[in-house]
């Protein structure tokens, strides 16, 4: 375990470095198929939706610029040393939001979540969503409305402390916090992703949480009740791009809202030596009133993937669930005074 | 029937019936040895990229994840004093013949593990104290060779450019690094793997191990100078022979090893199912901190 926080460190550092252009371009399998396979990265500060103030896909190379000095500069100042006479944070914290509210947690150390603008075919993007054409996700249906009310109005009658089964799917360890499928990054950090290619399979590796993503070529999906984490994929080849097809999710995994009858096609493409372009659409007509699809370069890495073990150092969870009896342990007994 | 009542029967047509089918059965019976499956997996290439083709579902078909040792069969895996003799522990009672451990001939090769004196009480007092000790109750990873043997399959994907191992237990996985990177630059469950070929064995050299995984449900254990030099050699399409040597001088005095065949799934069907067993042990870990705790 003495290791755990050093493995996090190095998992965190590994997309930092790019392959080198050195790859042999339009490289192929043993059986003539384009060659997916490497260590690959979807990292990117092109947001998956396009921000309503941005009306064209494809932004200009001045503006492309621009997002990204503002992405490295702000990090460079975050990385600049600190003050070794500041003080402690407030007790109970400074009050901010998120993975690095309150206690400090999570400084830009930790973070990796890339500094370059998507490019597709030579297109820098304002938005990984490519259609609808606006660049926004599609509206929600009127069932998927009265679905997350009713969702919200569970959450909001009950503690969301009170049971390990109400923490977030990556609190618990079961999956990574940024979707799976499709493959969409998190922009946080280790959105690092292996692919291995054989006639039969393609396995897709994700950093998080260690999961390997079996899609069985010209297979056929599991029967309904079989719902795997990640879904059930199955691929065929249309001419030199991988189409994936994914269904059977669990109900507990939703990709923005998405239902149990989410199904999500991925198309990997060898667009160069040192790049995968990675289409994705989303459809589930419980939840969208229209399918949307977005597009996410993969740029090889020269880097190794190392093993996130989440579970096995998850000392968050049982924390979490014991701070909050704690607190009301606390809170009881003054009560009672 | 819609309405639920039975079927008029036919006598003369249920005859009929039998003899049709035992004819059936009488050409099926002597044409049995001879035939095959209706359904078979595609043809697989013997070879890939000029290396046995390692591609497939395989699993170990022994008990040695109980115990690697040789074992007769037990009631269960941790016992408490009884009466006359020893009873499983309270926790694995209700389980009955379910909880009972199956005997096994042993995957060590001479049937002995050359431990230093305190690792050797430490196994024993791992042994006693398996419910609260074994990683795998609470679904942690598997460590190697461990993986290899526990009573689920793994897929090994070979391509040209690398070998992969999937593990049905704990979505376990391993990137058999095919160039050595140097000493693995943090310790981890399943360790770096680095694998070369010699002539038709796959020999994978494993380092960089904490020191938290077991060998088995007996508290067979190491330290994290462990290092696992495994052996995988094609015997024809659907069998591997698999050795591990076990080296780590702070637990034992020299190597050992252990060996078993791997057999290869060979339904149409086969596929890695999912075993992320991480849900299904949080009212074990975490259930004593629920607002309303459900076991006492």
């Amino acid at each position: 375990m003495r290791n755990t926080l050093v493995g996090f460190a190095l998992a965190a550092l590994a997309a930092t470095s790019l392959a080198a252009q050195t790859k042999p371009a339009a490289a192929r399998t043993s059986d003539g198929k384009p060659d997916l396979q490497g260590i690959w990265t979807n990292a990117t500060i092109t947001p998956l939706e396009r921000p309503q103030n941005v009306k064209e896909l494809v932004l200009s190379e001045e503006a492309a610029a621009r997002m990204e000095k503002a992405v490295i500069d702000r990090r460079d100042r975050l990385n600049e040393p600190s003050d070794p006479n500041r003080t402690a944070p407030p007790q109970g914290g400074d009050g901010s939001t998120g993975a690095a509210g309150n206690v400090g947690g999570y400084n830009n150390f930790w973070l990796d979540p890339g500094d370059r603008v998507a490019v597709v075919d030579g297109q820098r993007r304002s938005s990984l969503i490519i259609d609808p054409p606006d660049g926004r996700l599609p509206a929600l249906t009127a069932e998927a409305r009265a679905r997350q009310a009713a969702r919200a109005k569970t959450a909001m009658g009950r503690g969301q402390y009170d049971h390990p089964e109400y923490r977030p799917l990556a609190e618990r360890c079961l999956l990574s916090f940024g979707p799976t499928t499709p493959l969409v990054p998190n922009y946080f950090y280790n959105n690092n992703l292996q692919i291995v290619q054989t006639p039969d399979h393609v396995m897709i590796l994700m950093e998080m949480v260690h999961d390997a993503r079996i899609v069985r070529i010209g297979g056929k999906h599991v029967p309904r009740h079989i719902r795997p984490w990640m879904g059930d994929s199955i691929g065929h080849w249309e001419g030199d791009t991988l189409v994936v097809d994914t269904t059977n999710f669990p109900p507990q995994q939703n990709f923005r809202g998405s239902s149990e009858n989410l199904h999500v096609v991925e198309r990997f493409r060898r667009a160069d030596a040192n790049t995968i372009n990675y289409r994705f659409t989303v459809d589930d007509p419980t939840t969208f009133t229209a399918p949307f699809t977005g597009e996410i370069p993969f740029r090889a890495m020269n880097e190794l993937i190392y093993e996130y073990a989440c579970h096995e150092g998850n000392y968050a969870l049982a924390n979490v669930l014991s701070g909050a009896r704690n607190e009301e342990k606390r809170l009881g007994t003054k009560q009672e005074k | 029937m819609a309405d639920g009542s039975i079927p008029a029967v036919n006598p003369k047509r249920i005859v009929r019936d039998i003899s049709v089918a035992f004819a059936t059965a009488i050409v099926v019976a002597a044409g049995f040895w001879m035939t095959a499956p209706a359904e078979t997996q595609a043809a697989r290439p013997a070879r890939v990229a000029g290396k046995p083709n390692l591609n497939g579902i395989w699993q170990s078909l022994n008990t040695a994840n109980y115990d690697i040792l040789s074992h007769q069969a037990k009631a269960a895996l941790q016992m408490r004093p009884g009466p006359v003799v020893p009873i499983p522990a309270a926790p694995i009672l209700a389980f009955g013949a379910v909880g009972a451990v199956p005997a096994g001939n042993g995957i060590v090769e001479g049937d002995e593990i050359p431990y230093l004196p305190e690792a050797a009480k430490k196994q024993k007092e791992n042994q006693a104290n398996w419910l609260d000790r074994d990683p795998e109750i609470k679904c942690y990873l598997p460590g190697v060779p461990r993986a290899n043997y526990m009573a689920m399959p793994f897929q090994i994907l070979h391509s040209d450019k690398a070998v992969f191992i999937a593990y049905e237990y704990a979505g376990a996985v391993r990137n058999i690094l095919l160039k050595d990177p140097g000493p693995a630059p943090v310790d981890s469950w399943m360790g770096q793997s680095v694998g070369v070929w010699e002539g038709d064995t796959f020999v994978v050299t494993v380092t960089g191990f904490n020191d938290q995984s077991w060998f088995d449900r007996a508290g067979n254990h190491h330290s994290d100078k462990l290092k696992v030099v495994e052996r995988y050699t094609p015997q024809g399409p659907d069998h591997l022979w698999y050795e591990a040597t076990i080296e780590d001088p702070a637990t034992f005095s020299k190597p050992w090893k252990m060996r078993f065949p791997l057999y290869r799934h060979i339904n149409p069907d086969a596929r890695l199912n999912q075993f992320k067993c991480v849900e299904f042990v949080e009212e074990l870990m975490y259930g004593k901190f629920r607002k309303q705790p459900v076991t006492p």
